[in-house]
């Protein structure tokens, strides 16, 4: 019963004739994407919806807020938190943002059972996938990236213009470079951490329950990992601990802004070196196009019910 | 207590793929304390690393919140707890039911595996798994009558209560030390410090005033519920 899925296809299904312009593929995706980035951080929905996402963001800006303080008033260049940790260090409240808004994007249609009704118009499944999960990583992105920006605009603004009045500081230029490559982290994290969620978030369709799945996951994988890593390094085997990394997101992309963006480690053992940092880069591909075969597997099923 | 509502929450909580989930968790702890025997990875220091930071940070948290929101929650959000409310039966009644239910599985789910665990890792030294076995008790039961409190009071209760466990608990306790002593984490703890010889464990509250902020909060978690059940008025759902 599937129609070719043309880019202009318009159904007549026996009422009045569509004479206008079609608008094609790209608006389709593009009209998924905005509608899915407003429910993450619920606009457009009741103010309850809003409140959690929000209050989530305000938690995450707070200690970059204090950080810069700290730095205006001291000086002291360690006193700003570094851009590649941020994510690792505030990961519970990441963690907490990414178990109550991935079901919002990746649930809510298979609980209602209406995902049909988007396949019934020219929606393409890969289409309708792609525009939902670049909506949950350019959510995150946004919620890493701006207390990062507020770090570095921080740094920037609270930098003395006599150089000799706090020779520490680091110069502009290696406070820009740093900043990019917080930058690429943050977005390996979105990336990475979208596909981790959505995945799971898309298996627990009821209600209150993929919040629950999304963050046992996360928590039950960095506990394990963790503690994995504390007895590695307990009998000092620094590579198995190194390895043991691969198991959890927030170490997983941490061990690529080691490896490959040049990062200090945030986590007890970053990757081992050489092959590491490839290993975990492939790796993090690996997860992100896994989840988009899942992703288009599930909702395309859900699509012929 | 009443027999019908508590077969029904437990029907609910158990279905299909919830269940998955509840047995899932535990049974992670067990794999570990499994392989960390087998390998020999199992003296004092390690286990009781194992127990604190798995069992009683992790597990038990995460247990009593599926649980404490899980019996009450899904319910009020979808308007089926008219059905319960409105037969004649006090509401202090139905809560302390649901309440009833919530701390049975966080002891089928999150204190006998770690009673089990304890035992494989360090057998009966110092008292360990008894040690954390109490202290998972008392904490379960703290810890389900915070969430059940937040279920009836909050239709964000799992953000809430993940905010507690994971941001103040976890997070904030690692920087600030006094957020640590308002924690059950830390309460549980000092119990279990009572009862364990093992100087592996530490706490930073002592027992006297950690055993009485449990039994005040699991009591006041309770009746503030049962107080707010009273005057719940259901909206219609979403």
């Amino acid at each position: 019963m599937t129609s070719p899925l043309t880019p202009s296809t318009i159904h007549d299904i026996g009422y009045r004739h569509y004479e206008g312009r079609r608008l094609g593929r790209s608006y389709v995706i593009r009209s998924l994407f905005v509608h899915n980035l407003r429910a993450v951080y619920g606009l457009g929905r009741p103010a309850r919806a809003k409140v959690m996402p929000f209050l989530l963001v305000a938690i995450m800006m707070l200690p970059a807020a204090g950080s810069v303080a700290v730095l205006a008033i001291t000086k002291e260049p360690s006193t700003l938190i570094r851009y590649a940790a941020y994510a690792v260090l505030l990961q519970p409240i990441v963690a907490i943002f990414l178990a109550t808004q991935a079901p919002v994007i990746a649930s809510r249609e298979l609980r209602f059972h209406v995902v049909p009704l988007y396949f019934s118009r020219p929606v393409g499944s890969f289409d309708f996938v792609l525009a939902k999960f670049a909506a949950f990583v350019t959510a995150i992105f946004a919620l890493l990236a701006t207390p990062v920006t507020l770090l570095y605009v921080g740094a920037l603004v609270t930098r003395p213009s006599e150089e000799t009045q706090a020779p520490a500081m680091p110069s502009v230029g290696a406070q820009t470079t740093d900043y990019l490559g917080g930058m690429a982290g943050c977005a390996v994290f979105a990336f990475v951490l979208a596909a981790f969620a959505l995945v799971i978030a898309a298996f627990t369709p009821r209600r209150g329950f993929g919040v629950a799945a999304v963050i046992a996951v996360y928590l039950l994988s960095s506990a394990t990992v963790g503690l994995v890593q504390f007895i590695a390094l307990y009998n000092n085997n620094y590579d198995a601990a190194g390895w043991a990394g691969l198991f959890t997101p927030f170490n997983l992309v941490d061990g690529v802004q080691v490896g490959l963006f040049g990062a200090s480690g945030s986590t007890p053992q970053g990757p081992p070196d050489g092959i590491g940092g490839p290993v975990f880069a492939l790796v993090c591909a690996a997860v992100v196009a896994g989840a988009l075969a899942v992703l288009y597997g599930r909702f395309r099923k859900a699509g012929l019910s | 207590m009443n027999a019908t509502i508590a077969y029904i929450t437990f029907r609910g909580m158990l279905g299909r793929r919830r269940a998955l989930l509840l047995f899932m968790l535990p049974a992670v702890l067990l794999l570990l304390a499994v392989a960390l025997r087998i390998t020999g990875n199992n003296d004092l220091n390690i286990s009781t690393i194992v127990l604190q930071r798995f069992a009683l940070t992790t597990l038990l948290p995460l247990l009593a919140l599926i649980a404490g929101t899980g019996v009450i929650a899904p319910e009020i959000d979808d308007g089926q707890i008219m059905y319960i409310l409105t037969k004649p039966i006090p509401r202090p009644v139905i809560l302390l039911t649901k309440l009833a239910v919530a701390i049975a599985l966080v002891v089928a789910f999150a204190v006998v595996p770690t009673l089990v665990a304890g035992l494989i890792l360090t057998g009966g030294t110092a008292g360990l798994a008894a040690g954390f076995t109490v202290g998972t008790l008392v904490g379960g039961v703290a810890y389900c009558a915070v969430f059940v409190v937040l279920a009836v009071a909050s239709r964000n209760a799992v953000t809430i209560g993940l905010l507690y466990a994971l941001v103040w608990e976890t997070l904030i306790g690692n920087f600030a030390p006094g957020a640590r002593s308002l924690s059950i984490q830390q309460w549980s703890l000092s119990v279990t410090d009572a009862v364990s010889s093992a100087s592996t464990v530490t706490s930073e509250v002592a027992f006297g005033l950690a055993a009485v902020l449990l039994v005040v909060v699991s009591v006041l978690g309770a009746t503030l519920a049962a107080v707010r059940l009273r005057t719940l008025s259901v909206a219609s759902a979403e």
